[in-house]
């Protein structure tokens, strides 16, 4: 899959639109996980702004990432940083299979290379 | 059957660069009517015009088209040009070719061919067209203005000042409005009751300019040059004319726990009050929801120490009914509420505050006479931080989606004051942008970093958290360093969105004024004709319009007093002939068209009808062409097909119709 390809997969996962960002940088100002991730929360936007994928999913930010979604509360933009996150969380599990993921499947994806936060995340979301 | 001549214009390479203009002369000279086709380079020239002219003469043309840009550009000259060929203006039509065609399009061929069936429905409908005579009406020589801050008296003085008298209705017990509660302004620092009193004593003392302070617009009726107010005059419960001002009353007042509104609620006031020392008129008002008299019938104290025997518990709201030609409105602005902005705790710590009340706080008269301290504990801050933005540029539903475009500025000034006269306090500032364009401002934001040493961090606060040592631990970002902040400060300021009045919305509905979806009146024309409203009669003063600065509003107020003047200054107005009339064979009676009027010019009589030789005594619409705007709601609201619109029939419509789907 093409960069440009990847950055379009992500924007359809999260529905989300970065170029509303307008980078006064309260997702970062508001995340727990700061001081831990090597690609801040503000960050992820532009990267999906330029394309720069490869970084993204190969990011120690996917993992560090509490899903708290505290970005996604205080973003007066509407742009969500975590959202793209789990996004690229869900590119690394669907890059495996090239497809979407089954409840039944995830036993199976159990495995150390998981980022656990992806399950954390998804666990948050569907119980709202 | 008319003579109707066709002229189609180049508009230079504006429409003849995509639109084969002699192609769509050819192709018209065949319509019905069309006696005579030509094109020019120029129409609106006067070499264009004379072109017309001389067609109408040589032709005897009754009826013209002009295929040239939207009317709103030339249709008033092209009416005046067939007035001087001795044609009704009303006879004219415009084809859109340029904004509705060759702008839009790319292809020529394609382009041509919509010009021609814009030409044949303007054609078609010409062919229906009937002569129509504007009337007049009067103007009464008197403005209103609604609201008195700066805006509103400033407007009033330029109105007053060229000899028409003016009314100016303030719902506060004085006027002033939101200047009167700043501190200093930006960016020469001048304190803004010095600069802001003067304007005040001067729209007082003027002959011509009336104040009515506590008083409310309660209805409107009429239209442009004659339009009839009802003002709610509010029960003040002191005589006027028999109060001195000596402000013993305020002294003795039991009742002193009631917030404050002049000063954002950080004090109290009495229950009988003036707002602020300097206000006009200098008249208290009693509170009647605060009053221990009005509340329990005991007390009366006011009323046993005024010596001018002014205090009247028995007052009641009082109504004026006035005329005015022309109406202003310059109802300002309030901060936003708060309550959706939990992150900075401004519910949670009486140390974050917002701007409008750091003014109060910096103030002399404010709640601590001008000392910065904490509002909590009264101690000197060492550290203060301004976050900006808060409600500005939102959308996410919780704020405004506009920016407020005064608050990079205030701060700046904010942070200039403290680091002048407290120079051991630092004070940072969060922001998105620094957006200070005008005539020295962005100077005056150099300033504050370069010589006063204030700290702006690129980045927003994330959250506030109070500190049970009663700190502030304001967590932001810094996006050039890419760091989290974590900073305990004493104070943070937010520098909180701007809104319309909520009033306005109430009163714009009164006017028939438009209003946008934040509530701020909608101008005739963004860039043409700013200060005016689509209603006519109806001029746009100061924040009502969009967030503006001092400066912008004062230059703003001036141009509306000029508009209102314009209109003031004419004997008589031409009034729009295109107003609906009533078929009154057609018509049942059934009051449809006059629920939906807005401008209350429908009405009923009961009259005899001649229907086809049967004599009738019915219900009938009667519209009043003075107060009908030409609207056409009627039109389409009228199930019996009995309301028309001169110029707009439902017959010239549907030609139109025809003949671009023929």
């Amino acid at each position: 899959m093409s960069t440009v390809n990847k950055a379009e997969l992500i924007k359809e996962i999260s529905g989300v639109n970065p170029l509303k960002c307008m980078k006064c940088g309260k997702c970062s100002a508001s995340c727990p996980s700061f001081n831990e991730m090597d690609i801040k929360p503000h960050q992820f936007v532009s990267y999906v702004v330029n394309g720069d994928i490869e970084a993204l999913v190969n990011s120690a930010s996917l993992t560090k990432c509490l899903s708290c979604f505290a970005c996604i509360e205080r973003c007066p933009r509407d742009v969500k940083p975590a959202k793209l996150i789990d996004a690229a969380r869900q590119l690394v599990i669907r890059q495996k299979g090239e497809t979407m993921l089954s409840p039944n499947e995830i036993p199976e994806l159990l495995d150390p290379e998981t980022p656990q936060q992806l399950l954390v995340s998804a666990f948050r979301r569907y119980r709202r | 059957m008319q003579r109707i001549g066709v002229f189609v214009c180049h508009c230079g390479s504006n429409i003849a660069a995509t639109v084969d203009v002699k192609k769509v002369v050819e192709m018209v000279k065949t319509e019905p009517g069309v006696i005579h086709a030509e094109d020019y380079q120029y129409m609106c020239s006067e070499a264009g015009q004379a072109k017309i002219i001389e067609a109408v003469k040589e032709h005897k043309l009754n009826g013209l088209v002009v295929c040239s840009c939207s009317p709103r550009m030339h249709e008033a000259t092209f009416r005046k040009c067939a007035e001087r060929a001795g044609i009704n203006p009303y006879m004219v039509e415009i084809a859109n070719i340029r904004e509705h065609c060759s702008w839009i399009h790319k292809d020529m061929d394609e382009a041509t061919e919509k010009a021609v069936i814009l030409a044949r429905a303007a054609i078609a409908k010409v062919n229906l067209n009937a002569p129509l005579q504007a009337g007049e009406s009067g103007v009464v020589k008197r403005a209103l203005v609604i609201g008195g801050g700066i805006a509103g008296i400033q407007t009033a003085l330029d109105i007053a000042d060229a000899g028409f008298p003016v009314d100016i209705v303030e719902k506060e017990p004085s006027i002033g409005g939101r200047m009167s509660q700043l501190d200093k302004t930006f960016p020469t620092l001048d304190c803004s009751a010095c600069i802001l009193t003067p304007k005040m004593v001067e729209a007082a003392a003027h002959p011509n300019i009336t104040i009515h302070t506590y008083s409310e617009v309660e209805n409107v009726s009429g239209f442009v040059g004659n339009f009839t107010v009802e003002i709610r005059k509010k029960a003040r419960s002191i005589d006027m004319d028999k109060c001195t001002g000596c402000g013993l009353c305020q002294e003795k007042c039991p009742m002193k726990k009631t917030p404050s509104e002049f000063n954002r609620g950080l004090g109290n006031r009495s229950a009988i009050y003036t707002p602020f020392a300097q206000a006009i008129p200098n008249v208290p008002v009693i509170d009647r929801n605060a009053c221990l008299k009005f509340k329990t019938g005991k007390c009366g104290i006011c009323s046993t120490v005024c010596a001018a025997g002014a205090i009247d518990y028995t007052q009641v709201d009082t109504m004026v009914t006035e005329k005015y030609g022309a109406i202003v409105v310059a109802t300002g602005f309030d901060m936003i509420k708060l309550d959706k902005y939990d992150e900075y705790a401004y519910s949670q710590s009486k140390d974050v505050i917002t701007s409008l009340e750091l003014e109060r706080v910096m103030n002399a008269a404010g709640p601590t006479k001008g000392h910065l301290e904490r509002l909590s504990d009264g101690k000197a801050p060492k550290e203060i931080v301004f976050i900006q933005c808060v409600g500005s540029r939102c959308a996410d539903g919780r704020g405004k989606g506009y920016c407020s475009k005064i608050c990079c500025m205030y701060t700046a000034k904010h942070a200039m004051l403290i680091r002048d006269k407290y120079p051991d306090v630092n004070v940072t500032v969060f922001y998105i942008d620094v957006r200070t364009p005008g005539k020295n401002f962005d100077e005056f934001y150099r300033r504050a970093v370069e010589n006063y040493g204030v700290n702006y961090v690129k980045g927003q606060v994330g959250k506030v958290i109070p500190q049970p040592d009663g700190k502030l631990l304001v967590q932001g970002v810094d996006l050039i360093d890419n760091k989290q902040i974590l900073k305990e400060a004493d104070m943070v300021v937010l520098a909180a969105a701007i809104e319309p009045n909520p009033d306005v919305r109430k009163i714009a509905t009164m006017l028939t004024a438009s209003i946008d979806n934040d509530n701020f009146l909608t101008e005739a024309h963004a860039k043409l004709r700013p200060v005016e409203s689509p209603t006519a009669g109806i001029f746009l003063s100061g924040v009502c319009q969009g967030p503006k600065d001092i400066p912008e509003t004062v230059a703003q107020a001036g141009a509306a007093a000029v508009k209102a003047i314009g209109l003031l200054a004419k004997d008589k107005l031409m009034t729009n002939p295109c107003t609906a009339k009533s078929d009154e064979l057609l018509c049942n009676g059934c009051s449809k068209c006059a629920n939906v009027c807005p401008y209350g010019a429908i009405s009923y009589e009961v009259k005899e009808i001649n229907d086809h030789g049967i004599r009738e005594t019915r219900r009938v619409a009667q519209v009043n062409n003075a107060l009908c705007q030409g609207c056409g709601a009627c039109t389409v609201a009228c199930p019996s097909g009995a309301m028309d619109l001169q110029g707009f029939s439902n017959r010239q419509i549907i030609a139109e119709v025809d003949a671009i789907c023929r």
